[in-house]
């Protein structure tokens, strides 16, 4: 089985990955699947029903809010960022954790690099799908280089102002 | 002025110390220059024509004596004994050895420096009035917003990945000394009648190759709400704005191909939905405030007798006093402006001497606080007029009594092809053939106020388009040429600069500007700038005098 670098219980490791992506020209694979926006709006109740686990794919010209309803019966958002400079999915990752409080696997796909750990992990993503080879251990350390940040943010971490505002 | 505390210091050793970490492993070989490009350009440092350059950023153009110290000797140790300040208020070491650079890093962080979010698509350091906490034009200090603006856009999580880079002008005066006009976002403060302190948001002004005069998107928005205003509008940008044309990606383009009606409604749609939970808190600006508060004036009369007396024997001092000391909100002071136009010289360059002996007088007359304006001036804001004629001496002595501030030789320019790899033409020579043929000061103040502005490129690092005369190099099958236009400004009475005709050649320039100014002298009514002149004649005069004589 594939691996994917997770956060659990706070810590990054390297987790088993029973997902398999499928394109929209592809035949449907058993087990767990992700797929498109466009293919979930056709076939995503049936596979549900099927009793499998379904995520959907939204790559960074796709609204986020198109989702908003069917949010509740997925068990992953995997977020595209085709290129790692293209921040649309930073936005798409906020709004799922903040405003439509999305509880489920928030997964960064695409050209996703150790240098981006800090942001993806502070929008709300909490799987990662690298397209580096790095390591648990130096997605971690990436990921926590600053000690302090000064945005609240959908990682919980407290920021520079509620730091001071309590010492 | 606003102290650093743990956090802050913190949050830069460990930045300079990830960048360390980064440079060694491109030393090792470990990554690529291509995936290190995106890692030194989040700190500031840019490959150019013969080294590397090193952005610094001065947030909001604000300095201690000890930090222009610092900066002036990386200047001499690292650099070739100079520096170039920039039309954004940053400070560029154009001599620069990779290997050097995490060092260098390090040094900025010990003083509360760093050059974090110099370059690439994301917020970058905020342009703030030079003149703030000492002007009595201003109704509020605005670098205690712009403080928060530089903390709140800190590695910002959602938008350090934007279209283009973004930035911000904050100004609390009507006479406005930052070009918010010309700014991704211009925040002037507004109070509204009943008082309540407020902002006037102006989004989608700039130049480059499409210059556009921002829009006002909104007429008040109230202090406390500017935060969660701000994510609704770099969100509404990040989300639509374009990411397939570099030149169609700045915010400009998104406001100007929806219409500003249009970009206002989805701003505050989406402020509807962020809500005031977004806000920074009321205790933390009052914790920024405080900081800048702290002002340690003494009771003067207005009138200083030894600043009288000097001016009365000291033809030179009345001259720098007439031209370089600005109005002060504390009676017995004044705002001293350095001008880093010494005819001849670099516009903006600064020798490590230079700046040293900036910082004694900074340190020993005012206050320990030094600015940096964006058309490439440094001012001392709280000088005692008691103490003007022993300012002026120490920058006599330095080099750096230039008595031109805002005559015609106060000349912005990129460092044009002289440095830059984007350059098409060379901007410092120009500026420098200018300024000499202006060397006469009696003749300069009688011309007045003109802003001249030079960029090397369509990239308007020069800021031409809103030069009052904009020269912009351009290439014309391998040579140099500049293309003039008119008219100009970066001020409250922003305006894109009109077009006088065919570009010139690089030895026609400076007679060109000469004929302009001939025609301005001979048109102008009482009173009259320049700009004022040329808004009530409009183009022709001009265009038919540098013209004709080409024949």
């Amino acid at each position: 089985m594939p691996k994917l670098i997770r956060i659990e219980d706070g810590q990054f490791v390297s987790a088993d990955d029973p997902f398999t992506h499928v394109a929209d020209d592809e035949g449907m694979p058993p087990g767990d699947v992700i797929i498109s926006l466009t293919r979930f709006s056709a076939e995503g109740d049936a596979l549900i029903s099927q009793g499998r686990a379904v995520g959907v794919r939204i790559e960074p010209d796709e609204e986020v809010e198109a989702l908003a309803y069917d949010l509740p019966k997925l068990a992953v958002v995997a977020v595209a960022f085709p290129k790692y400079r293209d921040g649309r999915g930073f936005s798409t990752s906020h709004l799922l954790r903040q405003r439509f409080g999305f509880k489920g696997e928030v997964r960064a796909v695409g050209e996703v690099l150790r240098e981006e750990a800090n942001f993806l992990t502070r929008c709300g993503c909490d799987s990662f799908e690298t397209a580096d080879g790095s390591s648990p251990e130096q997605w971690a350390h990436a990921a926590n280089r600053h000690r302090h940040v000064y945005q609240r943010a959908s990682d919980g971490r407290i920021p520079a102002f509620t730091e001071r505002a309590e010492s | 002025m606003y102290q650093y505390d743990t956090i802050d210091k913190e949050f830069l050793a460990d930045r300079a110390a990830e960048f360390k970490q980064q440079v060694e492993r491109r030393l090792a070989g470990e990554i690529t220059e291509d995936q290190f490009k995106m890692l030194r350009l989040r700190n500031g440092l840019y490959l150019q024509l013969h080294a590397y350059m090193l952005r610094v950023a001065i947030p909001y153009g604000s300095l201690n004596a000890t930090q222009l110290r610092k900066l002036a000797d990386i200047g001499r140790r690292y650099d070739k004994g100079y520096g170039h300040f920039t039309t954004r208020t940053n400070l560029q070491f154009h001599w620069i050895k990779l290997r050097e650079a995490p060092a260098i890093l390090e040094e900025l962080a010990t003083v509360d420096l760093h050059a974090i979010q110099t370059s690439g698509n994301c917020i970058r350091n905020v342009t703030s009035d030079p003149y703030a906490g000492a002007t009595a034009e201003e109704i509020d200090d605005p670098r205690v917003w712009s403080e928060a603006i530089r903390q709140w856009s800190m590695l910002h999580p959602e938008f350090s990945h934007l279209p283009r880079k973004f930035k911000f002008a904050v100004t609390a005066a009507p006479k406005d000394r930052t070009a918010a006009r010309v700014h991704d976002i211009g925040l002037v403060v507004r109070r509204a009648r009943d008082g309540t302190m407020g902002f006037e948001v102006i989004v989608g002004g700039g130049m480059g190759r499409t210059p556009y005069v921002g829009p006002t998107i909104k007429e008040f928005l109230p202090a406390n709400r500017l935060f969660s205003y701000l994510d609704a509008t770099l969100r509404v940008y990040n989300r639509h704005g374009r990411r397939d044309n570099a030149y169609k990606a700045r915010i400009k383009i998104l406001v100007a191909a929806l219409g500003a009606e249009e970009f206002r409604r989805q701003v505050e749609e989406e402020w509807e939905k962020v809500g005031p939970g977004a806000d920074m808190p009321d205790t933390e600006i009052a914790r920024i405030r405080a900081a800048f508060s702290v002002k340690a004036f003494d009771t003067l009369v207005n009138r200083s007798e030894a600043f009288e007396t000097a001016k009365a024997a000291d033809p030179a001092f009345a001259r720098f006093a007439r031209n370089n000391l600005k109005p002060h909100k504390r009676p017995g002071y004044t705002i001293v402006e350095i001008s880093l136009k010494g005819i001849g010289d670099t516009p903006g360059d600064a020798t490590s001497d230079q700046m040293d002996a900036v910082a004694d007088l900074g340190e020993r007359y005012g206050q320990n606080d030094i600015r940096i304006t964006h058309e490439q001036n440094l001012v001392l804001p709280h000088v005692k007029l008691d103490d003007a004629h022993a300012v002026f001496q120490g920058l006599a002595a330095a080099g750096l009594a230039t008595p031109n501030i805002n005559l015609i030789s106060d000349i912005i320019a990129c460092p044009g092809l002289d440095y830059c790899a984007l350059a098409n033409a060379r901007a410092i020579p120009i500026a420098q053939d200018i300024a000499h043929r202006f060397a006469d000061q009696d003749r300069a103040e009688l011309v007045g106020e003109l802003k001249i502005k030079i960029s090397g490129c369509i990239n308007a690092c020069g800021h031409h388009h809103v030069g009052h005369i904009g020269i912009l190099g351009v290439d014309k099958k391998g040579e140099e040429f500049y293309q003039l236009t008119l008219g100009g400004s970066g001020a409250e009475d922003a305006e894109v600069g009109k077009m006088l005709g065919p570009a010139l050649p690089a030895d026609r320039v400076t007679d060109a500007i000469d004929t302009i100014v001939e025609v301005y002298l001979r048109e102008r009514a009482d009173g009259e700038r320049f700009l004022d002149t040329f808004r009530r004649t409009g183009v022709a005069p001009f265009k038919e005098a540098v013209y004709a004589e080409a024949h």
